[in-house]
């Protein structure tokens, strides 16, 4: 990545070209990864035994079935997801706000999307037991996702006057919105039990331990739907870097582009704050490296983001897994390591962004 | 044709535009002007949808306040006086956005040519953010040409909108995008365009509407519109048509078009 600077001498069908290899080298490098991620962990286990056992037919050892496809499995889907969703989530934000500042983690979507899902462990059970039966593991997603939106909403229509977002607005207005959220959220902490206080403690420092196949499928849908869906919005992001007028002109219905965008978003930032956590820097750390490398054209940005920020995640939870073994690291923890001084850098190499 | 009939418009309290009458033809440079504050812009505005408006307002019989954004990107371009690039795009990136947005289509040189058009040739690979201001602005300006590339299309002509083209550009790069509108229009195009200078204006447009206090004054051809009369009310100061000023240093671009 540090000979990207060199970029600028390319031609820009170049960067297409090389947008689109990098695509292929992450599709591979994310393979590979997702595949070593299995064998690494507190227990030991060799993959060529495991593999071998399963070409050959035999029955896999008992106890490296349980830890691979029971732990393991979901534990690497999860992190596949909430690594795109909060990239993905990454560049779509920073389209929308036209700002490469514009983060989840940083503005308070997160910090809202996290109200939603204390909201639901804490208060979950007073709600009539029919409700909360048949809404089971996905209230918490859904309870995340829906203080995300509201958070989005928020944050927009305060820091954007006449289609032109002020940065500094954003930036303080996302502070006030995460100290009013982390206060309601106290009050929610406050009023748990020990047992919900327990859950409330991990799930906040922000990790994938837990992972179980249920928790994936209740929060897949709304990632899946942000991951996905994001792409479709590619154009649309592209003419919105003009400004509102500029996309208007070129014929983008921006009112439905960016209520499109808020809805992708708050889905994948909620899905994923809700069985994750507070992960933060992703969203801002991959599309910042994917610019760099391969510009900011979104057809190919959303996309790569999408592969790098899975590989990324699922690199940071080997780390929090292998570091301190047998116990492990909150990955969130793990994130903020690697992303606070990155983030510094962004503002040191570029001290113009926050006068745009 | 790109008609405005009785347009009203409002920002917040204050009436901007009173009841304006406006007409350009295909195949003729319209130009408007006006002193600062009289509604060109404005005017400009409400034709390419960007401001609400009461009144009709039509391009090719295409209703403006009705048509969806890319039923009118199919019809017009519009270059506004300052276009903020949010991202570290290349130029050859910006002109392909209004390529792949327009519907000329094109060829895949469409983007090369668009920016040979505005002097820009060999300029694709720089980082937009590097160049200056006037280069920026043709930048732009090679976005909207490869939006609406083709003059006319098989609904009648496509129109270039274009708020105050040439305020950042040196002389030869006012002239050379004049000329480029110029011809855009002797091609069967429309073309709109906010100017003010009012020399250039005379040399490349072939209608004129002159605006002051948000009504258009007059309009019609220039020998019509620039009489001492007219540019003397509507800009309240004394001016004089085809008078060089006596004893003083003045540059007359009227050599390059002949």
């Amino acid at each position: 990545m540090v000979a990207m600077t060199h970029v600028d001498a390319a031609t820009a069908s170049d960067r297409s070209t090389t947008a689109r290899w990098v695509m292929v080298a992450l599709s591979v490098a994310l393979v590979a990864i997702s595949i070593a991620s299995l064998f690494v962990g507190a227990t030991g286990l060799s993959p060529l035994g495991v593999i071998g056992d399963l070409v050959a037919g035999r029955p896999v050892d008992l106890r490296a079935q349980v830890v691979i496809f029971d732990i393991r499995l979901p534990r690497l889907s999860l992190g596949l997801l909430v690594g795109a969703a909060l990239a993905v989530s990454g560049v779509v934000m920073q389209g929308l706000f036209r700002n490469p500042l514009a983060d989840p983690g940083l503005v308070g979507v997160s910090a809202g999307a996290g109200l939603g899902a204390i909201l639901a462990i804490v208060l979950g059970g007073l709600l009539p037991p029919a409700v909360g039966t048949a809404m089971g593991y996905s209230l918490v997603p859904i309870a995340a996702f829906v203080g995300g939106w509201l958070s989005v909403i928020a944050l927009y229509s305060i820091s954007t006057r006449g289609g032109h977002t002020s940065v500094a607005t954003m930036l303080l207005a996302g502070i006030a919105l995460a100290a009013l959220v982390s206060a309601l959220s106290g009050i929610m902490i406050y009023l748990a039990d020990d047992a919900q206080l327990r859950t409330l403690t991990f799930w906040g420092l922000g990790s994938l331990a837990g992972a179980t196949w249920s928790k994936v499928l209740a929060a897949a849908p709304l990632m899946l739907v942000g991951i996905f869906g994001a792409p479709l919005l590619a154009r649309g992001l592209n003419g919105l870097a003009l400004g509102e007028p500029a996309a208007r002109h070129m014929g983008i219905d921006v009112q439905i582009l960016k209520r499109f965008a808020i809805l992708l978003v708050s889905a994948a930032v909620g899905a994923a704050v809700a069985v994750s956590g507070g992960i933060g820097f992703v969203g801002i750390v991959v599309p910042h490296l994917l610019r760099l490398s391969t510009g900011p054209d979104h057809r190919y940005l959303l996309i790569n983001a999408a592969l790098l920020g899975a590989i990324i995640l699922i690199l940071a939870d080997m780390v929090a897994r292998v570091i301190v073994a047998p116990a492990e690291l909150p990955i969130g923890i793990v994130m903020a390591i690697i992303g606070g001084p990155f983030f510094l850098w962004i503002l040191l190499r570029r001290r113009g962004l926050l006068e745009m | 044709m790109l008609t405005a009939r009785n347009l009203t418009v409002h920002l917040g309290h204050r009436q901007i535009l009173h009841g304006v009458d406006f007409t350009a033809k295909a195949g003729e440079v319209t130009a408007i002007v006006g002193p600062n504050g009289s509604g060109k812009t404005t005017l400009l505005r409400a034709i390419t949808g960007d401001v609400g408006y009461t009144g009709d307002a039509r391009i090719e019989g295409l209703d403006v306040a009705r048509a969806k954004p890319w039923e009118l990107a199919a019809r017009r371009g519009v270059l506004s006086q300052f276009t903020g690039v949010a991202f570290p795009f290349t130029v050859a990136e910006i002109v392909r956005l209004g390529q792949s947005n327009g519907i000329s289509g094109g060829g895949p040189d469409l983007g090369e040519r668009a920016l040979a058009r505005v002097g820009l040739s060999g300029f694709g690979h720089r980082p937009y953010h590097d160049l200056s201001g006037g280069e920026q602005q043709r930048t732009q300006l090679a976005r909207v040409l490869a939006q609406v590339w083709d003059p006319t299309g098989k609904d009648g002509a496509n129109w270039l909108i274009l708020d105050e083209p040439v305020a950042s550009l040196d002389i030869a790069h006012q002239l050379e995008v004049m000329t480029l509108a110029r011809d855009f229009a002797l091609s069967g195009g429309g073309v709109v365009a906010v100017m003010h200078d009012l020399n250039l204006t005379a040399m490349f447009a072939q209608s004129v509407a002159l605006m002051a206090e948000g009504r258009v004054v007059t309009q019609g051809d220039i020998g019509h519109v620039f009489t001492d009369e007219n540019l003397s009310a509507a800009y309240a100061c004394d001016l004089k048509v085809n008078t060089a000023p006596a004893n003083a240093t003045y540059i007359l671009p009227h050599a390059a078009s002949a």
